[in-house]
């Protein structure tokens, strides 16, 4: 059941347990640990615009990291934590990072200042070289471990991003996609918080030995959605 | 006079043929700039067309390209190949003949760069790309005619657009080019001729002798046809009956998910085993293919169809069209009458089949309408900028050009006559930077200009920039193939959304047979045979038409009479009901009805703007109602009117349609719809923001691509007057969105309106109650959706 957030009353999440952890996962796309005051977010793909425009020519709209950004800074506000965790792919590549523009570089320097700040390592980039922050491959604390693409070894507690999950509930009438976070008893995967972020379906055969039993899905959007017990597709 | 060369007269004499006389006056007329020819199918068109370029090159003595023939159809452009053999063979005329589609090998379309046929048959889209190469120049040196076939099919969409824009480049290329044009019977011919002249050229329209009047009536059924629905199942023993009457029946439907199912039916009740087949286009290639071989060698007596078998391709030998649901449009209904008794002063046989009560008063209103030779259409307006956007990078990808000449240039393209210098700039800087507000782009601009020339920044993008050109965006499909092995027959295609919804096991029809959803691989569906009696049906793009302007008038006039001697007893009573109860719908007044229905308040507004108007009529009204507190629940949209429903009663109907307030709630409704979002999509596109899913060329769903939605909502937010969400809100006032009828509706009906109070439902809105295409409200209503499914599954979960 969606539960609205007190501090925003526009802001609604769904709660899931973690190896122990009692986490809210928001409609924004966000992770919020309120015992720890962590908030964890995954694939935000700055400069992905810049990059897209310098590999292949293609010039769309230029206002993908403003737009992250300012949900990003939306969240910091509504929850306050005292550590942020990206969970790697922050930018889209290094280059994009280089050629961030001032502006958002002083937006993220502010975001960053006066709270541990932990960019994850991603398959994009290596974590930002240049902002300040812990550069880590994986992170843990207490019953939670955190990095970027899920380890289907890994043992129970473990939060990544990477896949960009979706989730279609088909509901009277028509069909209804949004980014999601997919979980089971063992793992968590986040949804994509950056703006130009495609999605991989919820039954992706790439998903299957990641949950290899049922799962449950949390999809994003004004109201965060929780869908429990979902059979993992296996056609 | 210009007299036919001695060669032809003689080929003519032996045939026993003589020259009608508007071939004649083609040829006569051959060295005008520009000519139009309006004439009925079987007119001896294309020999009308191609007779002058036949004669120049009698003699040999051109070399190079001298004709270019443009259809509108691949088909077209392969028969057009087969009906010149004959003459050329005859009379042993030294002409190379050649087409070039999408279907031409690399190997070919590469030599036939270098070295071009006398005459080359190809599509709009086919010669942008030509127009594309940096050789182009060397290519086209030389050319004399170009033929436009079917103008009329192409100057009502933007592959028209698109070509014409090509004739200008080409008339830049060789200034002494003759354009002539072929067309149907249309309602204004001198809005064709205008769209074909090199602006401000004169244009002559020449006119064939018109047929017979076609011999046109409504199938007589012993069952009644159904409250709604599109499918004419009803008259299945009937059409059988007819079939068996004649040597080929052609039977047209509106949809190709209705061809499908009654295609099935068909075959069900088919005892006798007439050899029918179907034809639309969602199916694969070589169906298609194989239905057309069949049809040509005599081998079919019925083939179940879509628009796809429209324009005037001589496949056979057709007696008999029957049209199944109504036609919407009265001049598609003469064109495709047409295709019965291709020879000239045959009258066609044509029977019109309406699908549900409602379509016999449409079918009746459309019978009166070919008999008075009332041809409909909508003006179309100046030419959409994205097109022109997509000219501008096919035009760098050719080589450098200066923006003075290339807007004069543009400006002799009749349907861009009217654009202005600021709106021209406008669509080059989205070329050049991507015409955003914030200037981010200085380093990557696609093009840039050095001393007054405008490049490609990088000439390797000229590639991509081909292979996005066209204007046709399909929506997403997905291939469906046989399992098997080897990668099985392919069958067709169906929309992802439907694709989505299936899971292993299920059934559905395509191509007239019933297969099973096997899974997805390599994004194709993968289907086995399977016999099954209740199949699913596949939804199809194909164009939903709406029920003309015309046809509307035409149907509101009706209503004005005392009685309806005309029409079958039930449906003449169901009239007469209405008018007791409540009142029939007027022209020049909006009829509202509220009652209460199934526990629910409905309210049914009776605007007869066509299906897509009353769309957004249903869209815009229910945004009023949601704002107003009404608690909209959903509404359901036809071509006649919108019934909405919802949780209170509407008791002042007439401040929920008053025109400003509609007026204002379009403007604001315009940045959250779907239909908008789509449009977008398509524009953009179009225009070269984002790239179409090239066939198999998809990576596999990962985080590669993500929905145009998302880049509509982004430029909604942080640059609202960008000239691609302009182009967007052009675009809304016809198609899909199709406000322009809602304007027209309101303009007519000028706030009379009469409202009526119910305690049941009418009788004329009972078969929107059987309409499947029921909307639901987005916004709070999709949240509220969302949590009642999302509680459902829930408790499915705990029991």
């Amino acid at each position: 059941m969606a539960l609205k957030c007190g501090s925003c009353p526009s802001m609604t999440y769904s709660t899931l347990t973690l190896n122990g952890a009692k986490l809210h996962a928001l409609g924004s796309g966000a992770l919020w640990y309120p015992d720890a005051q962590i908030l964890t977010v995954s694939d935000l793909h700055l400069g992905k615009s810049e990059r897209m425009a310098r590999r292949t020519g293609k010039l769309l709209p230029p206002y993908e990291t403003l737009d992250t950004l300012t949900r990003l800074t939306s969240d910091l506000e509504t929850t306050s934590p005292k550590t942020v965790i990206c969970l790697g792919d922050s930018f889209d590549d290094r280059l994009a990072e280089a050629a961030l523009p001032d502006p958002f570089r002083t937006t993220l320097t502010q975001m960053i200042a006066g709270r541990k700040w932990v960019w994850i390592e991603g398959n994009h980039d290596p974590g930002p070289t240049e902002l300040a922050g812990t550069h880590l491959a994986s992170y843990s604390h207490g019953p939670l471990s955190f990095r970027h693409i899920a380890d289907p070894n890994a043992g129970a507690g473990e939060v990544s991003g990477h896949y960009h999950p979706k989730f279609t509930l088909q509901t009277k009438g028509k069909s209804i996609t949004r980014a999601a976070f997919l979980y089971d008893e063992t793992r968590l995967i986040l949804p994509a918080y950056g703006t130009y972020t495609g999605g991989l379906r919820s039954t992706d055969p790439a998903f299957d030995p990641l949950f290899p039993g049922r799962f449950s899905a949390i999809m994003t959007g004004p109201t965060a959605t929780a869908i429990p017990n979902c059979q993992a597709d296996k056609t | 006079m210009v007299k036919l060369p001695a060669l032809f007269s003689d080929w003519f004499s032996q045939r026993g043929w003589s020259l009608h006389p508007h071939q004649a006056d083609m040829l006569d007329k051959s060295q005008d700039p520009s000519l139009l020819l309006i004439a009925p199918t079987g007119g001896g068109k294309t020999l009308a067309g191609f007779l002058p370029s036949l004669v120049e090159l009698a003699d040999g003595s051109h070399t190079g390209l001298h004709t270019l023939y443009v259809s509108p159809l691949k088909a077209l452009a392969a028969d057009i190949k087969r009906n010149l053999r004959t003459p050329v063979e005859d009379m042993g005329l030294p002409i190379r003949i050649e087409d070039r589609t999408g279907d031409t090998s690399a190997t070919k379309r590469k030599r036939q760069r270098a070295d071009p046929p006398h005459i080359l048959l190809t599509t709009p889209e086919s010669l942008a790309l030509l127009l594309s190469y940096d050789d182009a120049p060397r290519m086209f040196a030389g050319l004399q005619r170009v033929v436009i076939d079917e103008i009329h099919a192409l100057a009502e969409n933007k592959r028209g657009d698109q070509l014409m824009l090509s004739l200008a480049r080409l008339s830049t290329l060789v200034p002494d080019l003759r354009r002539v044009g072929l067309s149907a019977t249309v309602e204004d011919p001198g809005a064709i001729a205008h769209f074909l002249a090199r602006h401000p050229d004169p244009c002559p329209v020449l006119w064939a002798e018109p047929g017979p009047d076609p011999d046109i009536s409504m199938l007589e059924t012993s069952e009644h046809p159904p409250w709604s629905g599109g499918g004419g199942r009803y008259a299945i023993p009937a059409i059988l009956a007819q079939i068996k009457a004649h040597r080929t029946t052609l039977i047209f439907h509106n949809t190709r998910a209705q061809a499908e199912i009654f295609f099935h039916h068909l075959w069900l009740a088919n005892d006798a085993s007439h050899p029918i087949g179907i034809h639309h286009g969602s199916l694969s290639r070589d169906q298609r293919e194989r239905v057309e071989a069949a049809m040509v060698a005599g081998q079919l007596r019925a083939i179940v169809c879509t628009g796809s078998l429209d324009l005037g391709i001589d496949w056979g030998d057709v007696d008999l069209v029957i049209q199944v649901g109504a036609p919407k449009n009265v001049k598609r209904l003469v064109q495709r009458i047409g295709r019965a008794n291709h020879r000239y002063n045959a009258p066609s046989k044509a029977l019109l089949v309406p699908a549900n009560r409602f379509e016999i008063v449409e079918c009746v209103a459309a019978l009166e309408a070919v008999k008075a030779h009332d041809l409909d259409g909508e003006p179309r307006g100046p030419g959409p900028r994205d097109v022109l956007c997509q000219h501008i990078l096919a035009t760098a990808a050719a080589g450098p050009f200066q923006a003075d000449a290339l807007f004069a240039e543009v400006k002799t393209a009749g349907n861009f006559s009217s654009l202005t210098r600021a709106q021209f700039d406008d669509c080059l800087d989205f070329c050049a930077t991507g015409g955003f507000a914030l200037q981010a782009y200085d380093r990557w601009q696609r093009l840039i200009e050095r001393e007054g020339y405008w490049h490609l920044r990088d000439p390797r993008t000229a590639s991509a920039i081909r292979m996005n050109m066209g204007t046709i965006v399909d929506t997403e499909t997905l291939k469906v193939r046989m399992k098997n092995a080897r990668g099985g027959t392919p069958l067709g295609e169906v929309e992802e959304s439907f694709a989505a919804t299936l899971t292993q096991g299920d059934t559905f029809l395509i191509g007239g047979q019933i297969v099973r959803y096997e899974g997805l691989r390599d994004m194709t569906v993968e289907v086995t045979r399977r016999a099954d009696k209740r199949p699913k049906v596949a939804t199809f793009s194909g164009t939903k038409f709406a029920t003309s302007t015309q046809l509307s008038q035409r149907i509101m006039d009706m209503f004005r009479q005392p009685d309806w001697p005309d029409l079958p007893e039930h449906t003449r009573s169901w009239l007469h009901l209405q008018r007791q109860v409540s009142q029939l719908p007027q022209a020049k007044r909006l009829l509202v009805e509220t009652f209460p229905h199934d526990g629910r308040d409905h309210l049914c507004v009776y605007g007869f703007a066509g299906r897509n108007a009353q769309q957004t009529l249903g869209l815009l009204l229910t945004q009023r109602m949601e704002e107003a507190g009404l608690d909209p629940i959903g509404f359901v949209a036809s071509d006649y009117a919108t019934l909405i429903w919802g949780l209170c009663p509407v008791t002042h109907p007439a401040q929920l349609v008053a025109q400003d307030g509609l007026r204002s709630s379009f403007n604001q409704w315009l940045s959250g719809n779907a239909v908008m979002k789509r449009t977008f999509r398509s524009s953009a596109t179009i225009a070269g923001l984002i790239e179409r899913n090239t066939r198999g060329g998809r990576k596999s769903g990962r985080q590669a691509t993500f929905s145009s939605d998302i880049l509509y909502d982004t430029l909604i937010k942080y640059d609202p007057d960008h000239v691609l969400l302009q182009i967007t809100r052009e675009e809304a006032t016809r198609g899909l969105v199709d406000y322009g009828r809602v304007e027209d509706m309101l303009r007519r009906t000028q706030g009379r309106i009469d409202h009526v109070t119910l305690d049941r439902l009418s009788p004329l809105s009972a078969p929107l109650f059987y309409e499947v295409s029921r909307i639901p409200i987005k916004g709070k209503a999709e949240e509220r959706m969302l949590a009642e499914a999302a509680a459902v599954l829930s408790q499915a979960g705990l029991s």
